[in-house]
């Protein structure tokens, strides 16, 4: 077990390098650098800006000291935020789109599930059909839709009530969180909802629930313990990529809803071209990608006795 | 299923009981979490989610447009920490009403040819109490000269003495022409007559920065509310990045008592329209931007509706690199008579405040007496398709070739892009038989492009810096790094070094009315428009000052008042 | 136990042989390949069939649309610009457009007049002097006026107190307005007096603008004063005046080029990949699928940004190249760590070992077996992945980094409509609702693929 998890993180910090390598060599392949201003500049003062961020090296260089700093944990300082450390932005603005993400991920397993288990029990009745139907939206709308539709229905709804009963954009309090994290989870919860149904169905025509029925158990007691226990499982499998693709793929909710998560500001840096913020960010999104592969893959080990790993 | 229908349902109807307790349990659970969530952050004092305004504290809640990059002015380049500098630091010499300039930290000035006097007013101080004096605008300015500051607006300095040589690195830092005598008075040499100097004393770069604070920064100047001194109105108590930046009254400054509002809270950073207009709907911020999608709404509901025209010039540039078809001046004249600036504005913009452009000096520019466009009108060229063809047909004629070659139009993902850029490249599809190929570049790469001389047709336009106009009117002398696409006139650059030396007020003007005339006949460039906003303000919140030239929007003289 | 086996008498004759059995086996229903059964269940499952049919239908839409509907995605009709569906067309022509000299040819009545009858030209407003005035502001409103309200838009402010008229052309339609002018003191505040009326200007274009747009209803030359009805333009416009219908087509092709294309570049790579390493196994399937675990650790939304901007759009280019080499690059790993398990496993199958015992050639195998059983999953993969490559034109589309212009594509027009949702909800309603019901129709047909070709479902129904 040991052995086992030492082999992956190994990996893990492997592929982290990669991911550097990758992001450092896509940056330096863009045309452009983050110096080029609305004002031209003297060729002394271009000359004396990249001696400062020591982008007049020789690329080969530049990406020894890179790997170097990244082992020290250091991503530099932002370009366009001078003096403001890629650690200081990564720091205040990660723990925002985290907060969006996990809420998200509660909204849509304990949605997901509750969805699913009500269609299975209806099939193709009424409570099945209305769900299902929200379901297809949910699949089938892009975010951004979504998002806009969103924030234009808390406008209407305070519009309506007279007063504000949900803040409308920006962050900083619990009902700021409310509405951007379900939109978020939006997506999600339609899927894990499918998912649902579907292990639900296919456990309703297994034997233990056949037999758990002709030995006479109390309804109540098959449905948690056998039915609901058993069909909630696939649906944790596919929890942990969902977690990193929710809190990473962020960027939509975060510049609808003017909320500083750290995706809008790669977004920024992007449009920018600050390298260290856009190196900084990948780098540090793609090790918690793969932090949480690698954490999801170790605890499916104990959900799950039969993939327990030897 | 081959089980009893009514088996099946009383299954159903237990197992759907047991989900409404787990659905009742686990919505009790996230409201729950979420008051406890609420409970944590008001405890690490999370903050309330305040009105607009708010007359009981003298509050005034507002959104920029972005978060400052940072707020050292020695090193500061874009217009947002330009607006915040404005409100929590003051230079030598301010703008003052209907346009005017007043006096800020300087009480009175002299300037001549060849040098300029300060004298400083005795209770300027710093929000920590201590006085502002003439060291303070020598450390700064020798900072901002410095090529170890690498500041991009060194060159605003370069008609004083020596500044040129230091930011080359062949003169050493202290060489700068400018020196306190005492704490009150400064004095400043310069290298040739600037006619508009104390106009641009208003410019954030001449600010002061004091030195044993800036040292105690340890670089990490301007970067956090509590790494920055403050000798304007008011002073920034929190700046929480990304989210929210608050100033509060500056107790320590001169003119407090001119300070009517006690709080600016900037608590969403945001530049999206429609979260802007969403927010100010719901009664979160005072002042929001229209665009023409809401325009209408904004006029049902019956919003008080303001305009205001930035300053800006939009245009589109011409490459006049060898080998580039825009050198020839019979195809940038056929492309001039072909833009209408009047459906620009009209047809495609459509929002007020915008104007159409017909020079590149904007009309707001003062001239001798009047407005300088009044003085000087620019000769308006009216749409002309037959005449743009037989221009066309000269082009083709001057070049040796039976078709123009595709052309590349440049632009970047600004807030009109595309719409325009489309509009342009259909027009001159239609009207000329034109192919243009759009190159729609983020933003950095549109301005590397430019300076590569990576393009045929560019849109691109200018900002002022100092309310003059010879800020537009150096853009395409052939020295100007600016002049993207190199087009060089040698009339022109004579006419500028005129401009640029004289302190005539008639001559300059002449002067420029010549330039203008230049800048249609051999057109660089073809003007567009002019840009302008329009916006809601909270018909409470009196005094809000917008600006060509300096920082905009101009909070500082603010007040409450009833509806 | 051995007692309670009853006794049965056994003769010689038992152990005879039996007459050679004349029917053999016989096969009770006609003998059904894989891919026939497959398709018979895919053919009972109704919804994956309407899906199949949308799925064709967009095909059509998009292939033959154009053909059909033979409308300039790119031309641009600033005079109708974002029309809803059923608009009113009818246009009266006008003379060209000559700038105003301050003369007027309406009858002369005091406060805020007309001086020309009011078309979408222009609207020439002249009104009495005020004494005192420095300056005047014209406001324009869409509704009635209410005392102590908002007078409407500032649409302009004279320079001079000589100035007493103005000439509107901002954005006119066939729609009632109502515009005040108000008198400026000195300092520039306004001063309480205020001259008011409304204003419906006549929708109007010229005449060359008519004939240039094949507007002509009978063989006789237009004339000033006629009516003419503009182009039909089914779905109506969009924030340029072009037609909606043609544009949705041709943004189609752009969003289902990337959404089928990418889909199979990256299934096929995949595919390749996945197999080559599972057939050769060891060190060398070891090292590749590790460098697979890599790029699939890659963070995907980030490096599609990173990529999109790394290669770069030429001028003139669409732009769909660069993106369709960026969801390839990052998207392949998935179907090849699929298809090497499934070669894996099909590979120590025992009917594999059976067929290879009974003399089996690998051609044989891998037609027979391999394929078959690897395809499902494979077919199942790309149906998957066709909604989500759309998905991610319209989410990179939506920060700007999308198709350039003037392409269009699906994401770029929705991105566009939801600017103006509130006023031109057609904008976005239209390419939205094709883009939901794309992916809707991809993830049904997956579905139902799923099911028709999942070996386990056979012994179900």
């Amino acid at each position: 077990m040991w052995r086992y998890t030492l082999n992956r993180l190994l990996q893990g910090i492997v592929t982290v390098w990669f991911i550097a390598t990758a992001t450092f060599l896509a940056m330096h392949a863009v045309p452009g650098d983050p110096m080029s201003g609305d004002r031209a500049v003297t060729p002394e003062i271009r000359k004396n800006l990249e001696a400062k961020y020591g982008l007049d090296k020789p690329l080969a260089e530049q990406y020894v000291i890179y790997l170097g700093n990244l082992a020290r944990g250091d991503f530099g300082i932002s370009f366009t935020q001078q003096n403001r450390e890629v650690n200081d932005i990564i720091r205040e603005h990660f723990p925002i789109s985290a907060t969006l993400g996990i809420l998200a991920i509660v909204f849509a397993s304990l949605g997901g599930i509750l969805w699913g288990a009500l269609t299975a029990l209806y099939r193709n009745k009424l409570p099945d059909i209305v769900i299902m139907f929200f379901v297809i939206l949910g699949i089938s709308v892009p975010s951004f839709v979504f998002a806009a539709l969103g924030q234009l229905a808390l406008v209407k709804l305070n519009d309506f009530l007279g007063f504000s009963l949900l803040p409308v954009a920006g962050w900083g309090t619990v009902s700021h969180m409310l509405v951007p994290s379900l939109v978020l989870g939006l997506g999600t919860m339609a899927y894990l909802t499918r998912l649902m149904r579907s292990s639900m169905l296919e456990i309703i025509n297994s034997d233990y629930l056949r037999t758990a029925k002709a030995k006479g158990l109390p309804a109540t007691r098959i449905f948690t313990r056998h039915q609901l226990r058993n069909a909630i499982l696939p649906v944790v499998t596919v929890l942990g990529p969902s977690i990193a693709g929710i809190t990473t793929g962020s960027f939509v909710v975060e510049s609808v809803f003017a909320i500083p998560g750290l995706g809008r500001y790669f977004v920024q840096a992007v449009q920018q071209l600050d390298y260290t913020v856009i190196m900084g960010t990948t780098v540090f999104f793609g090790s918690f990608l793969v932090l949480m592969v690698i954490i999801v893959d170790l605890l499916y080990g104990f959900i799950d006795p039969r993939v327990r790993v030897s | 299923m081959n089980e009893p229908v009514s088996n099946q349902d009383g299954f159903n109807r237990s197992a759907g009981r047991q989900l409404l307790l787990i659905a009742v349990g686990s919505v009790v659970g996230i409201t729950l979490l979420m008051l406890g969530l609420s409970w944590a952050s008001s405890l690490a004092g999370g903050a309330r989610v305040s009105k607009g305004i708010d007359a009981a504290t003298g509050t005034v809640t507002l959104a920029l447009a972005d978060e400052p990059p940072q707020l050292d002015s020695t090193r500061s380049t874009d217009t947002i920490s330009s607006m915040v500098l404005g409100h929590v630091t003051e230079g030598l010499i301010k703008n003052g009403e209907g346009g005017k300039l007043a006096p800020g930290v300087a009480e009175r000035w002299e300037i001549t040819d060849t040098s300029a006097t300060f004298w400083l007013r005795p209770d300027a101080r710093w929000s920590d109490g201590k006085p502002v004096t003439a060291h303070d605008f020598v450390f700064a300015w020798r900072k901002t000269v410095d090529p170890k500051t690498a500041s991009e607006y060194a060159t605003i300095f370069f008609a004083i003495k020596n500044a040129e040589a230091i930011n080359k690195g062949q003169a050493p830092v202290s060489s700068l022409g400018v020196r306190a005598e005492g704490d009150r008075i400064l004095r400043v040499e310069l290298v040739r007559p600037v006619a508009y100097f104390d106009k641009l004393m208003v410019f954030k770069s001449f600010n002061p920065v004091r030195e044993d604070f800036f040292n105690a920064t340890r670089g990490r100047y301007g970067a956090d509310a509590d790494t920055l001194l403050y000798n304007g109105p008011f002073k920034i108590t929190r700046w929480v990045h990304g989210s929210k930046l608050r100033m509060e009254k500056n107790e320590f400054y001169w003119a407090k008592d001119r300070v009517k509002v006690n709080v600016l809270d900037f608590a969403y950073f945001s530049s999206d329209p429609n979260a802007l207009i969403n927010l100010y709907k719901d009664g979160k911020i005072a002042l929001a931007g229209l665009n023409q999608e809401n325009l209408n709404e904004a006029l049902v509901k019956r919003w008080p509706i303001n305009r205001f025209q930035r300053g800006s010039v939009a245009y589109m540039e011409f490459n006049h690199r060898k080998g580039r078809p825009t050198a020839n001046l019979h195809l940038r004249r056929a492309i001039q008579l072909v833009i209408d600036p009047d459906e620009i504005v009209y047809r495609v913009i459509k929002l007020p405040g915008n104007v159409p452009g017909r020079s590149l000096f904007p009309v707001w520019l003062d001239g001798v007496d009047a407005k300088f466009r009044e003085e000087y009108p620019a000769k308006r060229i009216m749409p002309d398709r037959v005449e743009a063809r037989r221009q066309l047909a000269l082009a083709k004629k001057a070049l040796g070739v039976d078709k123009i070659p595709p052309l590349t139009l440049l632009s970047d993902d600004g807030a009109l892009g595309d719409k325009l850029t489309e509009y342009y490249q259909e027009t001159f599809r239609r009207e000329l038989g034109l192919e243009i190929r759009i190159d729609k570049q983020i933003f950095k790469q549109r301005l590397a492009k430019m300076s590569a001389g990576d393009f045929d047709i560019v849109s691109a336009g200018w900002n002022p810096d100092f309310p003059d106009p010879l800020t537009f009117a150096d853009l395409f002398a052939s020295w100007n790094s600016n002049n993207r696409g190199r087009y060089k006139n040698p009339e022109l650059d004579r006419l500028v070094a005129v401009a640029q030396t004289s302190t005539d007020v008639r001559t300059r003007m002449d002067v420029f009315g010549k330039i203008q005339e230049i800048l249609i006949e051999d057109p660089p460039m073809v003007p567009t428009y002019e840009p302008g906003v329009v916006y809601v303000v909270d018909p409470r919140l009196k005094g809000v000052v917008r600006r060509v030239a300096g920082f905009d929007p101009d909070y500082t003289n603010v007040s409450i008042g009833e509806k | 136990m051995a007692s309670s086996i009853p006794h049965i008498e056994t003769t010689l004759d038992d152990f005879a042989p039996l007459a050679a059995e004349q029917r053999r086996q016989q096969l009770s229903r006609p003998s059904l390949s894989y891919w026939q059964d497959a398709w018979i269940r895919l053919r009972a499952n109704r919804r994956a069939i309407v899906s199949l049919y949308i799925v064709i239908a967009l095909l059509l839409f998009t292939l033959l649309g154009p053909l059909v509907w033979r409308v300039d995605p790119s031309a641009q009709d600033l005079d109708q610009v974002s029309r809803p569906p059923g608009a009113e067309r009818t246009v009266t022509l006008a003379a060209p457009y000559q700038s105003w000299t301050g003369d007027a040819v309406l009858p002369a009545a005091p406060g805020l007049r007309l001086a020309y009858p009011a078309n979408t030209q222009s609207v020439r407003l002249i009104w009495d002097p005020t004494p005192g005035a420095s300056a005047y502001r014209i406001y324009r409103n869409i509704v009635p006026l209410l005392a102590g309200e908002s007078l409407g838009l500032p649409i302009a402010q004279t320079l001079t107190d000589a100035e007493t008229r103005y000439e509107d052309r901002l954005d006119l339609r066939a729609e009632t307005y109502f515009y005040t002018v108000v008198a400026l003191d000195a300092a520039g505040t306004e001063v309480n007096a205020r001259q008011a009326t409304s204003v419906t200007p006549v929708a109007v274009i010229t005449v060359e603008e008519a004939v240039s747009r094949g507007l002509k209803v009978s063989s006789e030359p237009l004339k000033v004063g006629d009516t003419v009805r503009f182009k039909l333009h089914p779905l109506g416009t969009d924030y340029l005046g072009r037609d909606m219908l043609s544009r949705l087509m041709h943004g189609a092709r752009v969003s289902l080029f990337i959404g089928i294309v990418a889909p199979l570049l990256f299934v096929g790579f995949g595919v390749a990949y996945g197999s080559m390493a599972g057939f050769l196994g060891g060190r060398v399937d070891q090292i590749m699928m590790r460098f697979a675990d890599f790029v699939i650790a890659l963070p995907l939304l980030l490096f599609m940004i990173l990529f999109k901007i790394a290669f770069g759009i030429g001028p003139g280019q669409s732009g769909i190249l660069p993106m369709i080499v960026a969801l390839v690059a990052l998207s392949w790993p998935g179907t090849a760590r699929l298809v090497r398990g499934q070669i894996l496993q099909v590979r120590e199958e025992g009917y594999v070992n059976a067929a290879r015992l009974l003399g089996a050639r690998t051609n044989y195998l891998v037609l027979r077996h391999m394929i078959p059983n690897t395809m499902g999953v494979i077919l199942v993969t790309l149906t998957f992945a066709v909604p989500s490559a759309i998905f991610t034109e319209a989410f990179l589309s939506f920060i700007g980094m999308g198709v350039a212009p003037p392409t269009p594509s699906w994401g770029g027009m929705s991105n566009e409509g939801i600017k103006s949702m509130l006023i031109h909800p057609h904008e976005l309603l239209f390419p939205a609702v094709l883009i939901s019901i794309t992916v809707l129709a991809f993830n049904l047909l997956g579905d139902g693929l799923r099911d028709a070709l999942d070996a386990k479902m056979r012994s179900r129904e």
